[in-house]
Protein backbone atom coordinates (compact mmCIF):
# COMPACT_ATOMS: atom_id res chain seq x y z
CA UNK A 1 0.00 0.00 0.00
CA UNK A 2 2.72 2.39 1.09
CA UNK A 3 4.93 1.17 -1.74
CA UNK A 4 2.15 1.74 -4.28
CA UNK A 5 1.65 5.27 -3.03
CA UNK A 6 5.34 6.03 -3.15
CA UNK A 7 5.74 4.68 -6.65
CA UNK A 8 2.83 6.86 -7.75
CA UNK A 9 4.54 9.96 -6.34
CA UNK A 10 7.80 9.02 -8.02
CA UNK A 11 5.99 8.55 -11.34
CA UNK A 12 4.32 11.92 -10.94
CA UNK A 13 7.62 13.55 -10.02
CA UNK A 14 9.24 12.11 -13.16
CA UNK A 15 6.39 13.36 -15.34
CA UNK A 16 6.74 16.89 -13.98
CA UNK A 17 10.51 16.71 -14.24
CA UNK A 18 10.18 15.89 -17.95
CA UNK A 19 7.76 18.78 -18.42
CA UNK A 20 10.10 21.17 -16.61
CA UNK A 21 13.11 20.03 -18.62
CA UNK A 22 11.46 20.57 -22.00
CA UNK A 23 9.52 23.76 -21.32
CA UNK A 24 11.51 26.13 -23.49
CA UNK A 25 10.30 29.57 -24.44
CA UNK A 26 7.84 30.58 -21.76
CA UNK A 27 4.97 29.24 -19.68
CA UNK A 28 2.56 28.30 -22.43
CA UNK A 29 5.07 25.97 -23.99
CA UNK A 30 4.35 23.55 -21.17
CA UNK A 31 0.68 23.17 -22.12
CA UNK A 32 1.21 20.60 -24.90
CA UNK A 33 3.64 18.70 -22.66
CA UNK A 34 1.33 18.70 -19.67
CA UNK A 35 -1.57 17.64 -21.82
CA UNK A 36 0.50 14.75 -23.12
CA UNK A 37 1.70 13.58 -19.70
CA UNK A 38 -1.37 14.30 -17.56
CA UNK A 39 -4.31 13.81 -19.92
CA UNK A 40 -3.18 11.44 -22.66
CA UNK A 41 -0.43 9.22 -21.31
CA UNK A 42 -1.25 8.77 -17.63
CA UNK A 43 -4.94 9.72 -17.81
CA UNK A 44 -4.68 11.50 -14.48
CA UNK A 45 -6.92 14.35 -15.64
CA UNK A 46 -9.88 14.82 -17.96
CA UNK A 47 -9.58 17.51 -20.62
CA UNK A 48 -12.19 19.65 -18.87
CA UNK A 49 -10.30 19.43 -15.59
CA UNK A 50 -7.12 20.44 -17.36
CA UNK A 51 -8.82 23.53 -18.81
CA UNK A 52 -10.20 24.51 -15.40
CA UNK A 53 -6.77 24.20 -13.81
CA UNK A 54 -5.21 26.42 -16.49
CA UNK A 55 -7.92 29.00 -15.85
CA UNK A 56 -7.17 29.18 -12.12
CA UNK A 57 -3.40 29.11 -12.70
CA UNK A 58 -3.64 32.02 -15.12
CA UNK A 59 -5.65 34.17 -12.75
CA UNK A 60 -3.34 34.24 -9.75
CA UNK A 61 0.19 35.65 -9.38
CA UNK A 62 3.30 33.61 -10.09
CA UNK A 63 4.69 31.55 -12.95
CA UNK A 64 1.91 29.71 -14.80
CA UNK A 65 3.98 26.52 -15.02
CA UNK A 66 4.40 26.43 -11.24
CA UNK A 67 0.77 27.25 -10.53
CA UNK A 68 -0.44 24.55 -12.89
CA UNK A 69 1.93 21.90 -11.51
CA UNK A 70 1.06 22.62 -7.89
CA UNK A 71 -2.65 22.46 -8.67
CA UNK A 72 -2.37 19.18 -10.56
CA UNK A 73 -0.11 17.73 -7.87
CA UNK A 74 -2.61 18.64 -5.17
CA UNK A 75 -5.48 17.19 -7.15
CA UNK A 76 -3.66 13.92 -7.68
CA UNK A 77 -1.98 13.46 -4.32
CA UNK A 78 -2.95 16.15 -1.80
CA UNK A 79 -0.25 18.20 -0.09
CA UNK A 80 2.45 15.57 -0.71
CA UNK A 81 1.47 15.48 -4.37
CA UNK A 82 1.75 19.26 -4.61
CA UNK A 83 5.26 19.18 -3.12
CA UNK A 84 6.43 16.43 -5.48
CA UNK A 85 4.96 18.29 -8.47
CA UNK A 86 6.58 21.58 -7.44
CA UNK A 87 10.02 20.02 -7.04
CA UNK A 88 9.67 18.03 -10.24
CA UNK A 89 8.88 21.17 -12.25
CA UNK A 90 11.49 23.41 -10.67
CA UNK A 91 14.44 21.01 -10.43
CA UNK A 92 15.40 20.90 -14.15
CA UNK A 93 15.57 24.72 -14.29
CA UNK A 94 17.40 24.85 -11.00
CA UNK A 95 20.05 22.33 -12.06
CA UNK A 96 20.51 23.85 -15.53
CA UNK A 97 21.01 27.33 -14.11
CA UNK A 98 23.40 26.13 -11.41
CA UNK A 99 25.41 24.34 -14.06
CA UNK A 100 25.58 27.45 -16.24
CA UNK A 101 26.24 29.78 -13.31
CA UNK A 102 29.12 27.59 -12.20
CA UNK A 103 30.84 27.38 -15.58
CA UNK A 104 29.70 30.69 -16.94
CA UNK A 105 32.34 33.15 -18.15
CA UNK A 106 30.59 35.42 -20.62
CA UNK A 107 27.27 35.75 -22.40
CA UNK A 108 28.64 34.51 -25.70
CA UNK A 109 28.79 31.05 -24.15
CA UNK A 110 25.03 30.86 -24.14
CA UNK A 111 24.77 31.25 -27.90
CA UNK A 112 24.05 27.54 -28.17
CA UNK A 113 21.01 27.95 -25.99
CA UNK A 114 20.00 30.94 -28.09
CA UNK A 115 20.22 28.99 -31.32
CA UNK A 116 18.36 26.05 -29.82
CA UNK A 117 15.58 28.35 -28.68
CA UNK A 118 15.33 29.93 -32.14
CA UNK A 119 14.88 26.47 -33.58
CA UNK A 120 12.33 25.52 -30.95
CA UNK A 121 9.98 28.51 -31.24
CA UNK A 122 8.35 27.54 -34.57
CA UNK A 123 7.78 24.03 -33.18
CA UNK A 124 6.25 25.37 -29.99
CA UNK A 125 3.94 27.53 -32.09
CA UNK A 126 2.56 24.41 -33.80
CA UNK A 127 2.45 22.37 -30.58
CA UNK A 128 0.47 25.00 -28.67
CA UNK A 129 -1.82 25.53 -31.64
CA UNK A 130 -2.54 21.84 -31.83
CA UNK A 131 -3.18 21.67 -28.06
CA UNK A 132 -5.73 24.48 -28.43
CA UNK A 133 -7.53 22.66 -31.24
CA UNK A 134 -7.62 19.33 -29.48
CA UNK A 135 -9.12 20.91 -26.36
CA UNK A 136 -11.53 22.90 -28.49
CA UNK A 137 -14.54 20.58 -28.47
CA UNK A 138 -14.50 20.23 -24.70
CA UNK A 139 -14.93 23.98 -24.31
CA UNK A 140 -16.94 25.15 -27.29
CA UNK A 141 -20.22 23.32 -27.22
CA UNK A 142 -22.98 25.83 -27.87
CA UNK A 143 -23.68 29.23 -29.30
CA UNK A 144 -22.91 31.07 -26.04
CA UNK A 145 -19.50 29.49 -25.71
CA UNK A 146 -18.58 30.63 -29.22
CA UNK A 147 -19.58 34.18 -28.34
CA UNK A 148 -17.42 34.07 -25.19
CA UNK A 149 -14.54 32.60 -27.18
CA UNK A 150 -14.61 35.23 -29.94
CA UNK A 151 -14.97 38.12 -27.50
CA UNK A 152 -12.10 36.79 -25.35
CA UNK A 153 -9.78 36.28 -28.28
CA UNK A 154 -10.52 39.77 -29.58
CA UNK A 155 -9.94 41.37 -26.16
CA UNK A 156 -6.72 39.43 -25.64
CA UNK A 157 -5.24 40.13 -29.04
CA UNK A 158 -6.28 43.72 -29.60
CA UNK A 159 -7.06 45.27 -26.23
CA UNK A 160 -4.45 43.37 -24.20
CA UNK A 161 -6.76 42.67 -21.28
CA UNK A 162 -5.32 40.85 -18.27
CA UNK A 163 -6.46 37.20 -18.46
CA UNK A 164 -7.61 37.10 -14.82
CA UNK A 165 -10.12 39.89 -15.50
CA UNK A 166 -11.62 38.02 -18.47
CA UNK A 167 -11.93 34.84 -16.47
CA UNK A 168 -13.57 36.63 -13.55
CA UNK A 169 -16.04 38.59 -15.70
CA UNK A 170 -17.12 35.74 -17.99
CA UNK A 171 -17.18 33.35 -15.04
CA UNK A 172 -19.54 35.59 -13.07
CA UNK A 173 -21.79 36.09 -16.10
CA UNK A 174 -21.92 32.31 -16.40
CA UNK A 175 -22.85 31.95 -12.75
CA UNK A 176 -25.72 34.45 -12.97
CA UNK A 177 -27.00 32.90 -16.19
CA UNK A 178 -26.90 29.43 -14.68
CA UNK A 179 -28.63 30.42 -11.47
CA UNK A 180 -31.25 32.44 -13.33
CA UNK A 181 -32.06 29.47 -15.56
CA UNK A 182 -32.35 27.19 -12.54
CA UNK A 183 -34.76 29.58 -10.90
CA UNK A 184 -36.94 29.76 -14.01
CA UNK A 185 -36.96 25.98 -14.19
CA UNK A 186 -37.99 25.71 -10.55
CA UNK A 187 -40.85 28.19 -10.99
CA UNK A 188 -42.08 26.20 -13.96
CA UNK A 189 -42.19 23.06 -11.88
CA UNK A 190 -44.17 24.70 -9.04
CA UNK B 1 21.89 33.90 7.59
CA UNK B 2 20.45 37.35 7.05
CA UNK B 3 21.41 37.20 3.37
CA UNK B 4 19.48 33.98 2.88
CA UNK B 5 16.41 35.48 4.46
CA UNK B 6 16.78 38.60 2.34
CA UNK B 7 17.00 36.49 -0.82
CA UNK B 8 13.96 34.49 0.19
CA UNK B 9 11.90 37.58 0.99
CA UNK B 10 12.90 39.52 -2.13
CA UNK B 11 11.86 36.67 -4.41
CA UNK B 12 8.80 35.92 -2.31
CA UNK B 13 7.66 39.46 -3.13
CA UNK B 14 8.33 38.84 -6.83
CA UNK B 15 6.23 35.67 -6.71
CA UNK B 16 3.45 37.35 -4.78
CA UNK B 17 3.04 40.43 -6.96
CA UNK B 18 4.01 38.89 -10.29
CA UNK B 19 0.64 38.82 -11.98
CA UNK B 20 0.67 37.70 -15.57
CA UNK B 21 3.71 35.44 -15.13
CA UNK B 22 6.97 35.43 -17.09
CA UNK B 23 7.79 38.74 -18.64
CA UNK B 24 5.44 40.67 -16.38
CA UNK B 25 7.65 39.63 -13.47
CA UNK B 26 10.90 40.99 -14.91
CA UNK B 27 10.52 44.63 -13.77
CA UNK B 28 9.78 43.38 -10.24
CA UNK B 29 12.89 41.20 -10.25
CA UNK B 30 14.98 44.09 -11.53
CA UNK B 31 13.69 46.37 -8.78
CA UNK B 32 14.51 43.86 -6.03
CA UNK B 33 17.86 42.74 -7.40
CA UNK B 34 19.35 45.91 -8.86
CA UNK B 35 17.68 48.80 -7.05
CA UNK B 36 16.67 47.71 -3.57
CA UNK B 37 19.26 45.09 -2.65
CA UNK B 38 22.01 46.05 -5.11
CA UNK B 39 23.01 42.41 -5.55
CA UNK B 40 23.85 42.96 -9.23
CA UNK B 41 24.53 45.96 -11.39
CA UNK B 42 22.38 46.59 -14.45
CA UNK B 43 24.72 44.90 -16.89
CA UNK B 44 25.04 41.76 -14.77
CA UNK B 45 21.28 41.68 -14.43
CA UNK B 46 20.86 41.82 -18.21
CA UNK B 47 23.18 38.82 -18.51
CA UNK B 48 21.08 36.93 -16.00
CA UNK B 49 17.94 37.73 -17.98
CA UNK B 50 19.51 36.65 -21.25
CA UNK B 51 20.33 33.27 -19.75
CA UNK B 52 17.01 32.90 -17.92
CA UNK B 53 15.10 33.35 -21.15
CA UNK B 54 16.89 30.73 -23.17
CA UNK B 55 17.14 27.94 -20.58
CA UNK B 56 14.26 25.57 -19.78
CA UNK B 57 11.64 26.50 -17.22
CA UNK B 58 9.89 29.65 -15.98
CA UNK B 59 11.95 32.84 -16.36
CA UNK B 60 11.25 33.89 -12.78
CA UNK B 61 12.55 30.60 -11.39
CA UNK B 62 15.64 30.73 -13.59
CA UNK B 63 16.40 34.31 -12.60
CA UNK B 64 15.88 33.52 -8.91
CA UNK B 65 18.24 30.55 -9.09
CA UNK B 66 20.90 32.56 -10.92
CA UNK B 67 20.76 35.62 -8.67
CA UNK B 68 20.70 33.44 -5.55
CA UNK B 69 23.79 31.61 -6.75
CA UNK B 70 25.65 34.84 -7.47
CA UNK B 71 24.84 36.25 -4.05
CA UNK B 72 25.24 33.21 -1.81
CA UNK B 73 26.13 30.09 -3.79
CA UNK B 74 24.01 26.95 -4.03
CA UNK B 75 22.20 27.52 -0.74
CA UNK B 76 21.42 31.09 -1.81
CA UNK B 77 19.88 29.84 -5.03
CA UNK B 78 17.76 27.35 -3.06
CA UNK B 79 16.41 30.14 -0.83
CA UNK B 80 15.69 32.45 -3.76
CA UNK B 81 13.97 29.72 -5.78
CA UNK B 82 11.83 28.59 -2.85
CA UNK B 83 10.96 32.24 -2.26
CA UNK B 84 9.69 32.82 -5.79
CA UNK B 85 7.66 29.58 -5.81
CA UNK B 86 6.18 29.82 -2.32
CA UNK B 87 3.41 32.38 -3.00
CA UNK B 88 2.14 30.28 -5.94
CA UNK B 89 2.24 27.21 -3.77
CA UNK B 90 0.23 28.76 -0.94
CA UNK B 91 -2.31 30.58 -3.11
CA UNK B 92 -2.96 27.59 -5.39
CA UNK B 93 -3.31 25.14 -2.51
CA UNK B 94 -5.78 27.45 -0.83
CA UNK B 95 -7.86 27.90 -4.01
CA UNK B 96 -7.69 24.22 -4.95
CA UNK B 97 -8.91 23.28 -1.48
CA UNK B 98 -11.82 25.74 -1.59
CA UNK B 99 -12.84 24.67 -5.10
CA UNK B 100 -12.69 20.99 -4.20
CA UNK B 101 -14.75 21.55 -1.09
CA UNK B 102 -17.55 23.57 -2.66
CA UNK B 103 -17.66 22.31 -6.24
CA UNK B 104 -20.14 19.52 -5.60
CA UNK B 105 -22.26 21.51 -3.14
CA UNK B 106 -22.58 24.87 -4.84
CA UNK B 107 -23.80 24.83 -8.40
CA UNK B 108 -22.41 28.31 -9.03
CA UNK B 109 -18.84 26.93 -9.00
CA UNK B 110 -19.69 24.52 -11.81
CA UNK B 111 -21.37 27.28 -13.83
CA UNK B 112 -18.31 29.45 -13.36
CA UNK B 113 -15.97 26.83 -14.82
CA UNK B 114 -18.27 25.95 -17.69
CA UNK B 115 -18.40 29.60 -18.71
CA UNK B 116 -14.65 30.17 -18.67
CA UNK B 117 -13.51 27.16 -20.69
CA UNK B 118 -13.86 29.09 -23.98
CA UNK B 119 -11.76 31.88 -22.41
CA UNK B 120 -9.00 29.36 -21.72
CA UNK B 121 -9.02 28.20 -25.35
CA UNK B 122 -8.73 31.85 -26.39
CA UNK B 123 -5.79 32.27 -23.99
CA UNK B 124 -3.94 29.27 -25.41
CA UNK B 125 -4.61 30.41 -28.97
CA UNK B 126 -3.40 33.91 -28.16
CA UNK B 127 -0.15 32.48 -26.78
CA UNK B 128 0.30 30.44 -29.96
CA UNK B 129 -0.44 33.44 -32.20
CA UNK B 130 2.05 35.64 -30.34
CA UNK B 131 4.78 33.04 -30.57
CA UNK B 132 4.01 32.36 -34.23
CA UNK B 133 3.98 36.04 -35.12
CA UNK B 134 7.38 36.62 -33.56
CA UNK B 135 9.10 33.45 -34.65
CA UNK B 136 7.95 32.56 -38.17
CA UNK B 137 10.13 35.17 -39.81
CA UNK B 138 11.67 33.32 -42.73
CA UNK B 139 11.84 30.16 -44.76
CA UNK B 140 13.89 28.26 -42.15
CA UNK B 141 11.36 28.92 -39.42
CA UNK B 142 8.47 28.11 -41.71
CA UNK B 143 10.13 24.82 -42.56
CA UNK B 144 10.53 23.90 -38.89
CA UNK B 145 6.87 24.69 -38.30
CA UNK B 146 5.77 22.66 -41.34
CA UNK B 147 7.90 19.67 -40.37
CA UNK B 148 6.54 19.83 -36.82
CA UNK B 149 3.01 19.89 -38.16
CA UNK B 150 3.65 16.88 -40.39
CA UNK B 151 5.43 15.08 -37.55
CA UNK B 152 2.69 15.39 -34.98
CA UNK B 153 -0.26 14.82 -37.32
CA UNK B 154 1.03 12.16 -39.69
CA UNK B 155 3.71 10.43 -37.68
CA UNK B 156 2.14 11.03 -34.27
CA UNK B 157 5.52 12.21 -33.05
CA UNK B 158 6.05 12.80 -29.35
CA UNK B 159 6.15 16.57 -28.54
CA UNK B 160 9.26 16.08 -26.42
CA UNK B 161 11.06 14.48 -29.36
CA UNK B 162 9.84 17.33 -31.57
CA UNK B 163 11.24 19.94 -29.18
CA UNK B 164 14.51 18.07 -28.87
CA UNK B 165 15.04 17.79 -32.62
CA UNK B 166 14.05 21.36 -33.40
CA UNK B 167 16.49 22.55 -30.71
CA UNK B 168 19.22 20.45 -32.30
CA UNK B 169 18.24 21.76 -35.71
CA UNK B 170 18.45 25.32 -34.40
CA UNK B 171 21.97 24.75 -33.11
CA UNK B 172 23.02 23.35 -36.48
CA UNK B 173 21.46 25.88 -38.87
CA UNK B 174 21.83 29.22 -37.06
CA UNK B 175 25.12 30.94 -36.81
Amino acid sequence: MLGGRLSFFVKMFMAFFKIGAFTLGGGYAMIPLMKLEMVEKNKWLKEEEFLDIIAVSQSVPGAVAINTSVYIGYKLGGLTGAIFALFGTVLPSFLTILFIAYFYREVSEITYFNKALKGVYPSIFILILSAAFSLWKKALKDYQSYVIFIMSLFLLLFVNVYPGILILVFGLIGVFRGLYKDEKRMKKND
Amino acid sequence: MIDYIKLFLAFFKVGLFGFGGGYAMLPLIQKEVVEINKWLDFKEFMDVLAISQVTPGPISVNAATFVGYKVKGVLGSAFATLGVAMPSFIIILFLAYIIKKYRSQIKAVEYFFQAIRPVVIALILQAAINIGRNSITGIKEFTIAAVTFAGIYFLKANPIAVIFFSALFGVLIYR
